[in-house]
């Protein structure tokens, strides 16, 4: 079959051969190399020639058994390569999913610049996708980045380090005579130099250096890293040309929609099929019965036609009858009833506790109260989930714009009962991810409806599709209380946390708080306490999991906490803080107080805190730790007489360690702001009946370009590890709004969306 | 049915009347960077000019469409090397995160500086609030359509 071979799809041809060379010289096991078998690099050979270093990323070791650790701890399993060809051009595979987050740019920034490369010549392909070889392939969790951050700077001061040694033994001189950049190196004693590319082939003769040896540059030495790089799909992308899923075009393909139950666990009693059948284009319609795993594939009725307008029109003339006699009742005006009732009594079950709160309550110098409360939200990427598939003789084949291509693979062998070497994901970019595309199910749903027409099928989703079958980030409900003593000092924090679970055990994904969230491990006495409540809706990772709802509460709280104890809120948090340390020893993904206490001075002091407003204008502050950033962002607001709202600028400061690529990282940020502002301000799913709704963009009100405040991003470059931007900016912002309008306009807002209590922009 | 799309003519053969523009550019015709965001002319995606006029292909029957002047982001560029200076002013913001959107973008902005070379700021929100970006990627969405708009008053790049 031949797919539309984007060149992002013909790297992975060139890749396996680079893989079978690695593998062939190290089966030789020649001593030529002279590697040691703890060694993280390995140089390969590939047609072509020029210096290719494979070397491996995110060592298994990490994630995997401890079997698993001791077997990667003796074998050398390269899953990442670097390649300085003859012509001087520098290649480098990307091997996870580019969904938005700019990783295909800021990894082969960080390899760049240790080997000094000249950036213009620096070429990035998408690895394909074969765990077996590269290990995790998935985008979540804000995780990229520090876990391949070592590796990929030793492999480029290796490769720079090999090009040194070439050029130093050509000239017959020192290494320590020779410098480099922009892919040369410079003799400085005679002004000889030579470049990458007329090195790449001696180099490549040379033995590695000694791992051991290789220095790393000091963050003040780089000339890349923390600079302001633009993406490398950008002229893809303004030029339109096929990245995506949407835009896969597979000879001899079929167009394909899917019609499932609106409420979740509906059956199909009994479809018009025949009559769909003879609509204009449409080549079959039948039910799919599914397995019942809402993760992969539900009952519905496909319908598989010449072309997507062809099977969207019959779709509108398709009639099913559901059995909805196990499908879900829930209702979020009934659930919202629920927790207001629980709110008040003992929680069901305890999370963590310290010190005695009861005591702390009945000897605080006041104590305040608060029920927040936060909405079910769409994850509402804007290319609607779809897959190409193609089933054939025993081996099926995807193109998925998906988060998780790696966990693809063994869904669809499991599903269609297929070893995974007959199964095939070409990954696509992604129009969005959130954390939607970290769940399978179109690409399974594709694959089924290929399987039975036999032919090729992009499987498209309709936008209405899209809302309704999401995996939702869950509401929630928090019941807080909390004390102060009398020089205003928090000294008790209670919080029952109403959530839902699926099966009366364990909070659904996204449900869940951690036994140490902030501020647990700053009171003396904290009492977390949880009470479920039943939901048959799928609910899922949506940005910044937990904390995006958590954040609004907690910090918003805090706020009531300050004010109730008549202190300025920036002096209160860093009261709170305390003396720089990590509140969980050991751990360098929990938070620093130190590295908190600055991005809270930092914020405050970028927007002006404390300096006079006029009436009717405020700034709210708040801060929240996530996926190890650190983050806190200053809103400054006002609000007229009804209730309208105007966002004026959000002040950000991070300590996320070295930036990579300052103009990736800062767009991630204003659009963590965006969106955060985003859905607090309009944004809600309601069910009614197990029934999701709004369906579409017109009643699902998304910021617009006129609203989009002025969004100031300031990072403290701290010499920390680096960690992930994709969400960390996004849970401080809808507290730090609450807290302006609170400022502006003495209402204390407990309940999103805001247009809940009559606010408008 | 003759389509005359970024200066070429198409045939689109068997194609309903109605069918929405949209998916004749994307199916018949292999012009995928207009893309399908909502199907109800709310989010942007699908923005294409037709006679210079930014329009939803997506509400577009495409009967209405033919014989007439259709240019998608495919064409907005004179040529390969050459691009418009909106393309030019995306890569150099570094404007897109996903992307997906940002056709669509290009494709209104492109519209507006065509008839108002001088655009306020009032008048690049106003019409760019028809096309939805979920990244947020606004505000060097404004920044691109300013640079860009003063480069083009600066007339053709020698």
């Amino acid at each position: 079959m031949s797919a539309s071979l984007h060149s992002e799809f013909l790297a992975d041809r060139e890749l396996r051969e680079l893989i079978l060379a690695a593998e062939e010289r190290d089966a030789r096991s020649s001593g030529l190399l002279g590697v040691s078998r703890r060694s993280f690099l390995k140089l390969a050979g590939v047609a072509g020639g020029g210096l290719v270093l494979a070397f491996s990323l995110e060592p298994r070791a990490a994630f995997g058994s401890a079997e698993e650790s001791a077997r990667t701890a003796t074998e050398f399993a390269p899953n990442a390569f670097l390649r300085v060809s003859p012509d001087g051009s520098i290649l480098i595979y990307s091997k996870g999913p580019e969904i938005g987050q700019g990783v295909k740019t800021s990894f082969a920034m960080i390899v760049a610049e240790e080997l000094d490369a000249d950036w213009s010549r620096v070429r990035v392909e998408q690895a394909r996708i074969d765990p077996a070889v590269y290990g995790r392939q998935s985008a979540g969790g804000s995780r990229s980045i520090p876990a391949s951050w070592d590796q990929l700077r030793r492999a480029g001061a290796a490769a720079r380090s090999m090009l040194v040694a070439a050029a130093a033994k050509e000239w017959g001189v020192s290494e320590s005579e020779c410098r480099t950049g922009k892919s040369r190196v410079l003799h400085a004693g005679s002004e000889r130099e030579l470049g990458y590319g007329e090195l790449a082939n001696r180099a490549a003769a040379l033995p590695l250096p000694d791992e051991s040896r290789l220095k790393l540059k000091d963050r003040k030495d780089y000339v890349l890293l923390g600079t302001r790089v633009t993406g490398v799909d950008n002229h893809a992308l303004v030029t339109g040309k096929p990245l995506f899923g949407i835009d896969q075009v597979v000879s001899g393909m079929l167009y394909a929609v899917f019609e499932k139950c609106a409420a979740v666990g509906g059956k199909v009693v009994e479809a018009n099929l025949d009559e769909v059948k003879t609509l204009p284009g449409v080549k079959d319609a039948f039910v799919i019965e599914g397995n019942g795993n809402v993760s992969e594939v539900m009952p519905g009725v496909a319908i598989v036609a010449t072309s997507t307008w062809a099977a969207l029109s019959a779709r509108r003339k398709l009639r099913v009858r559901w059995d909805e006699s196990r499908a879900s009742t829930d209702s979020w005006k009934q659930s919202v009833e629920r927790a207001a009732e629980v709110a008040s009594q003992a929680p069901a079950a305890t999370v963590s506790r310290r010190g005695d709160v009861d005591r702390a309550f009945q000897t605080a110098a006041k104590t305040v109260e608060g029920f927040y409360s936060y909405p079910f939200v769409a994850h509402a990427p804007m290319e609607p989930q779809n897959t190409t598939a193609s089933y054939k003789d025993g081996r099926i084949e995807v193109w998925a714009p998906t988060q998780t291509p790696d966990r693809a693979l063994t869904v669809l062998a499991s599903l269609l009962g297929l070893h995974a070497s007959r199964v095939t994901i070409h990954q696509t970019r992604a129009g969005g991810g959130f954390g939607r595309r970290l769940i399978n199910d179109v690409v399974c749903e594709a694959a089924l409806i290929s399987k039975r027409v036999g032919a090729p099928v992009k499987l498209q989703w309709t936008r209405e599709d899209d809302m309704q079958h999401d995996f939702y980030r869950v509401g929630g409900f928090h019941a807080l209380k909390g004390a102060v003593d009398a020089s205003g000092k928090l000294t008790a924090w209670h919080d029952h946390f109403i959530t839902f679970s699926a099966d009366s055990k364990d909070p659904v994904a996204g449900g869940d708080i951690d036994a140490n969230e902030f501020p647990a491990l700053l009171t003396e006495s904290f009492r977390l306490g949880q009470t479920l409540l039943p939901l048959a809706t799928p609910c899922g990772p949506w940005r910044a999991p937990r904390s995006n709802g958590i954040a609004f509460a907690v910090q918003s709280f805090l706020h009531e906490l300050a004010t109730a104890a008549n202190r300025d809120h920036l002096e209160f948090l860093l009261e709170l803080m305390g003396e720089p340390r990590w509140l969980q020893p050991g751990n360098t993904f929990a938070l620093h107080t130190g590295r908190a206490a600055n991005v809270i001075r930092r914020a405050a002091a970028e927007a002006g805190w404390g300096k006079p407003l006029p009436k009717g204008r405020g700034r709210g502050l708040a801060f929240h730790f996530s996926h190890a950033g650190h983050f806190a962002e200053v809103a400054e607001v006002s609000v007229d007489t009804k209730k309208k709202l105007a966002v004026h600028r959000v002040t950000v400061a991070g300590d996320i360690g070295p930036i990579v690529n300052l103009s990736g990282a800062e767009n991630q940020c204003q659009g963590a702001v965006i969106d955060g502002l985003s859905t607090m301000l309009g944004l809600e799913m309601d069910i009614e009946q197990g029934r999701l709704s709004p369906h579409n963009f017109d009643r699902y009100p998304m910021l617009r370009l006129a609203h989009a405040p002025e969004v100031d991003v300031h990072f403290i470059q701290s010499d920390f590890g680096p960690t992930g931007v994709g969400e960390p900016a996004l849970p401080p912002l809808a507290p730090a709004v609450c807290n302006a309008i609170f400022a502006a306009a003495g209402e204390r807002l407990r309940t999103l969306p805001l247009t809940r209590a009559g606010y408008t922009i | 049915m003759r389509l005359r799309v970024n200066g070429k003519e198409y045939t689109a053969e068997g194609v309903e009347e109605a069918t929405p523009l949209l998916w004749v550019l994307r199916d018949n015709l292999g012009l995928v960077g207009t893309k399908y965001g909502c199907g109800i002319g709310a989010c942007g995606a699908c923005t294409v000019h037709l006679n210079g006029q930014a329009v939803r292909s997506c509400l577009i029957p495409v009967a209405s469409a033919a014989d007439q002047a259709i240019i998608t982001i495919e064409g907005l560029a004179p040529s390969d090397e050459a691009l418009h200076p909106l393309q030019r002013a995306w890569i150099d913001q570094d404007v897109a995160q996903c992307g997906y959107c940002q056709g669509g973008q290009l494709m209104t902005a492109a519209a507006l500086l065509a008839k108002n070379p001088d655009p306020s700021d009032a008048d690049i929100d106003q019409a760019l609030s028809g096309n939805l970006c979920r990244c947020g990627t606004y505000l060097r969405i404004r920044k691109a359509v300013r640079l860009a708009a003063a480069e083009l008053r600066k007339g053709p790049r020698s």
